[in-house]
């Protein structure tokens, strides 16, 4: 039974304290809420509220202009630990956030929350706000959706990549025809300026390694159908699936590592089928001409204007806007990670990330729903490990193999006790090792249960013996059971 | 020659366009060469030049270098890498001194960089890793048939100090080299298959050949003439010998469509050169016997491996070319059939062989020639044995001309059983002129009996030796040459111009080992069981059965039952 606490902070700034408060401040209380998973388990999600009134310092850094320099100031005076939020509510009449906004999310980890409307609107209200900054129902069950029954996953569940110590992002230029194409793109320069930042942040969540190739005369898997209205090729969405495989066996997988690999491709068509467009299902072509592919990342479509004069000469010179182009990159990773911003209901403003491409509470959203799924993913691994000694009695467990196993179930055990207790970091690293102990028991060579002879086989190899020494045994048994009938035909005798 | 470069340069500015210079470049090049018994060798090589440094850098960008073995350099400290997989056997007696032999089956030979601190670490998942790239099973390369060279392989590229416990090399004479080998190895060209002249490689044909063998060689080399930076350079090559003779009906013409059936229509355009050469020079110092056609827009004369070659030279990147057809067949026709009784011998060349009878001790014997008519040289000669040939080092015998020939330098390292090889290399002097007879005996080894390979009645293979010597050339070279000659000629150091460097490997062995009969446990345990399941029933038929005398039976069913129901009457039976 899995406990995720929550510590909140509320924060009430004079003269937005609801009336109707059950005690004076400042006072604790506690919510919890059941999320489950399957028929046999489930998982509580904790709200541990701290309410109290504001210091004098955080009453000045609330009476700054606007509401980004308000977050600004009022991140100096924070908790900063991660997972934990801070609330603050304002008077209803507060200038601070625009008209018809009701709730701001900052870049780190605070809220603003305008007063008014009743205590149980605002509790429905601040309960919203924490799930949208820690976790919902429905990312905790993508994170568990090996556990989840199809039918309680939405469409997107499958989306998002399973948690990993780390990833490998290849950037791949795709220039099917060198000959009427050179491309460049300047790939160094903009993954320093766009992608580094936002990995970074990320590095807390895992090891990420980015590097970047160019592929000539790799093709898509589909040819795309003219259109004679705009004069331009169409790929419709349905053959969208059929795109990537052979281009796939070009990619190279990483073979010096082990991470799940992030592929983002860049395809730049081939003079005779440009300019390429993708169409969605209602025949509308997309806006920004890429698509992306769960748990396996993104193709964008670069279409090379023609030249002015139909007589200019071959290769064409070709320098890839790379800010067009990250644009859409990021947008997918974030896709890839679970962090679209996309439910969000409208009375909520949420502040841009900036350069750092991550605010503080999506990397915590991120950390919540990793710890929840390494968890599962080690529980899954040693239930599995535990079936395959029950089918195979003789095998042997070696002592690194069995410290490995304790190890990975203290971590794991460390790990459930943290999130109950609310230090998100903490739980996230002993998940973390629990993984790496609990897979290299695991796959350790001698587990394999080839190894071991199957006891049907050992049976077969005495067949020989047993069958000939049978024989007597089986004919005599048939003559006791003949006799017996017999008696039993003539019970007189 | 000043034409063609200048042509070429204009053609790299050309490729590199209006922005920033390309760091990388691609050369491709194929030479045919037709060989003295009548038979065809053709030789790929395709050369990708990077003006970068690969081992540092946490981000790394590739444009025509393949990223899966520029990562595999980076990230396992390999500062050069060499690994060939050959299918088919060089034989340089009647084919001459091969541009770059490989042995039969599988070879690579690493040197790692200095801060590399666990080396057979290193090695262990370097090979792994290649055989998941090549689809070979490099991964059966252990400690078993692992050696450390200490003088017959010298990095080919940059290098300061050569401490050879960096280097690893090994041989696995019983891999098959396939089209499973051959894809990956296409792929890591930046123009794939799809054009240049790697259209050519089309896998039903290059199978269908008497010696097929690819390659690919990394290492670090100057990026300019100072040598202050380092470039790396990957060369990927292909030699394929196709027997002519046979296939063309006693007819020694051939030309490129016939061969691979493919012709030529364009170049990669991502290649800064790329260039055809045949081999056109007059043997037996006759007039010219053949005829190429298309003519060919120049002539290259070269010296390459002591001898003055002539090439004719088709370059795919000049427009003129393809001017008058659409593709590039070239052909070769001898104007008049040329006797082929008097082949030209090489310098240098090997033969190897086991004798002896018998399961239990046995002979290997390695001849040597030089037959150059008055100039000596030493010969470098390696041999890795595996450890269940158990060599007595004290029979080993060198003898030349009927008497006993000292070798000036001797290595050897004893096998041990089942961790390591046997490893012997010798500086032996060939006198001008001269055969060289190298004999040791070894006693067979009987292994446990999970340790036979899969039919173990074939035999158990040994690596080729490998032969390393600095060859007098009869022609004097000049050091310009080297540069501008096609292929392999820049792969090899030349010390100066009167000598050239060769490396030959001779035949593979396959020795038989006493192999046991394995299906006797099982024939055993048929047996015993069934002796013993007689014996049981026999026992237990004694000991279960009940024994007694029956009567005279006087009557059936009807008597007896009559005679029961008597005896519930009390009246006698009857």
């Amino acid at each position: 039974q899995l406990q995720l606490a929550v510590p909140v902070a509320v924060v009430f700034a004079p003269g937005s304290v609801p009336g109707d408060l059950p005690r004076p401040l400042p006072f604790r209380d506690v919510q919890e809420m059941e999320i489950s998973v399957n028929l046999r388990a489930g998982v509580t999600s904790r709200h541990e509220m701290l309410y109290r009134s504001t210091t004098a310092r955080e009453e000045a850094a609330l009476g700054a202009a606007t509401a980004r320099e308000t977050d600004a100031a009022l991140h100096l005076l924070q908790d900063t630990s991660l997972g934990s939020l801070t609330v603050y509510v304002i008077p209803e009449t507060s200038s601070l956030l625009p008209q018809g906004i009701s709730t701001y999310v900052g870049k780190h980890r605070s809220a603003l929350v305008r007063a008014g409307g009743g205590l149980a609107a605002f509790r429905a209200r601040l309960q919203q706000l924490i799930q949208v900054m820690s976790f919902t129902a429905s990312s905790i069950a993508a994170a568990l959706s090996d556990r989840v029954p199809d039918s309680q996953l939405g469409p997107d569940a499958r989306r998002h990549l399973k948690s990993s110590l780390g990833y490998e992002i290849t950037f791949s230029l795709l220039n099917p025809d060198p000959k009427s194409h050179t491309v460049d793109w300047d790939i160094e320069e903009a993954v320093n300026r766009y992608v580094q930042p936002v990995l970074d942040k990320l590095s807390l969540v895992a090891n990420f390694s980015v590097d970047s190739q160019i592929l000539y005369y790799a093709v898509l898997g589909v040819t795309p159908r003219f259109d004679k209205e705009s004069s331009s090729f169409l790929l419709s969405s349905h053959s969208l699936p059929h795109v990537i495989n052979p281009v796939e066996a070009r990619l190279g997988s990483s073979a010096a590592s082990l991470y799940p690999v992030l592929n983002f491709l860049l395809y730049v068509p081939e003079r005779s089928h440009s300019p390429l467009y993708i169409q969605d299902k209602d025949g509308a072509p997309v806006s920004t001409n890429a698509f992306h592919s769960p748990r396996w990342g993104g193709i964008m479509i670069y279409n090379v204007e023609a030249p002015a004069s139909p007589q200019a000469s071959l290769p064409l010179h070709v320098d890839v806007d790379m800010v067009r182009v990250m644009e859409v990159f990021l947008a997918q990773l974030r896709l890839l990670f679970g962090l679209s911003r996309e439910e969000l209901p409208p009375e909520f403003l949420v502040e841009s990330p900036g350069n750092e491409g991550l605010a503080d509470w999506e990397l915590d959203h991120l950390l919540w729903a990793h710890t929840v799924e390494n968890i599962a993913t080690v529980s899954t691994t040693l239930t599995s490990l535990a079936q395959l000694l029950d089918k195979i009695g003789n095998i042997v467990i070696k002592d690194d193999v069995a410290s490995e196993v304790y190890r990975a179930v203290a971590s794991v055990q460390s790990a459930v006790a943290e999130l109950a207790t609310g230090h998100l970091h903490s739980a996230f690293q002993a998940s973390k090792e629990a993984v790496t102990s609990s897979e290299r028991a695991f796959f350790d060579p001698s587990l394999l249960h080839l190894l071991y002879f199957p006891d049907d086989q050992k049976f077969a190899i005495y067949i020989p013996l047993f069958l000939p020494m049978a024989v007597p045994i089986l004919l005599s048994l048939a003559k006791i059971v003949r006799e017996a009938r017999q008696r039993k035909k003539d019970p007189t005798k | 020659g000043e034409m063609l470069a200048a042509a070429a340069l204009l053609l790299l500015l050309a490729a590199a366009g209006p922005g920033r210079a390309q760091r990388d470049a691609l050369r491709e090049e194929l030479l045919l060469s037709p060989l003295p018994a009548g038979d065809m060798a053709a030789t790929f090589q395709f050369r990708t030049r990077w003006d970068a440094d690969l081992q540092r850098g946490a981000v790394s960008h590739y444009r025509l270098f393949p990223k899966a073995l520029g990562r595999l350099v980076a990230a396992l400290g390999v500062r050069e890498l060499h690994l060939a997989l050959t299918q088919g056997f060089w034989r340089t007696q009647a084919w001459g001194q091969p541009p770059l032999q490989a042995p039969a089956g599988a070879e690579l030979w690493v040197w790692f960089q200095p801060t590399v601190t666990d080396v057979d670490k290193a090695w262990k998942e370097l090979s792994n890793i290649l055989s998941g790239i090549f689809c070979a099973s490099l991964n059966f390369i252990d400690s078993t048939n692992t050696v450390t060279p200490t003088a017959s392989f010298k990095p080919l590229g940059l290098a300061n100090g050569t401490d050879h416990h960096l280097l690893r090399y090994a041989v696995l004479p019983r891999e098959v080299v396939c089209t499973e080998n051959l894809t990956p190895w296409k792929k890591l060209l930046p123009c794939g298959s799809k054009a240049g002249l790697a259209v050519l490689l089309k896998a039903e044909r290059l199978f269908h050949s008497s010696y097929h063998s690819q390659a690919v060689h990394i290492r670090p080399i100057c990026r300019d003439a100072s040598c202050l930076a380092v470039s790396w350079e990957l060369r990927q090559t292909l030699t394929v010998v196709f027997d002519t003779f046979t296939s063309g009906q006693g007819k020694k013409d051939w030309s490129l469509f016939r061969m691979f059936s493919r012709t030529l229509t364009d170049a990669c355009p991502l290649a800064s050169q790329s260039r055809v050469y045949v081999d056109i020079s007059p043997k037996n110092k006759e007039k010219e016997l053949l005829e190429v056609t298309p003519p060919p827009a120049s002539v290259h004369e070269a010296i390459v491996q002591g001898d003055k070659k002539i090439y004719a030279v088709y370059d795919l990147l000049s427009p003129s070319l393809f001017n008058t057809s659409r593709s590039l067949n070239v052909q070769l026709k001898w104007k008049r059939p040329q006797d082929s009784s008097d082949l030209p011998t090489p310098v240098l060349h090997a033969q190897r062989y086991v004798s002896g009878y018998g399961l239990q001790t046995g002979e290997i014997s390695t001849l040597i020639y030089n037959t150059h008519p008055y100039r000596a040289f030493p010969v470098i000669l390696l041999e890795t044995v595996p450890w269940y040939l158990r060599l007595y080092a004290h029979t080993l015998t060198i003898i030349t001309k009927g008497k006993e020939n000292k070798p000036s330098y001797i290595h050897y390292q004893p096998a041990q059983d089942r961790r390591r090889p046997h490893l012997l290399e010798m500086l032996i002097q060939l006198p001008a002129n001269s055969v060289t007879k190298i004999t040791i005996q070894f006693e067979r080894a009987l292994l446990k009996w999970t340790e036979y390979p899969p039919d173990p009645n074939h035999g158990f293979y040994v690596g080729s030796s490998v032969l390393s010597a600095l060859v007098p050339s009869v022609i004097a070279m000049k050091d310009a040459d080297v540069e501008q000659s096609p292929l392999f000629t820049s792969l090899f150091p030349s010390s100066d111009g009167s000598s050239y460097f060769v490396r030959l490997y001779t035949e593979p062995l396959l020795v038989n080992l006493p192999t046991p009969d394995f299906s006797m446990p099982y024939n055993v345990i048929c047996l015993t069981c069934t002796v013993v399941a007689v014996c049981y029933g026999s026992f237990y038929n004694l000991l279960t059965r009940t024994f007694h005398v029956e009567e005279p039976s006087r009557g059936g069913l009807a008597k007896r039952l009559a005679n029961i129901i008597r005896k519930f009457r009390g009246v006698p039976p009857l």
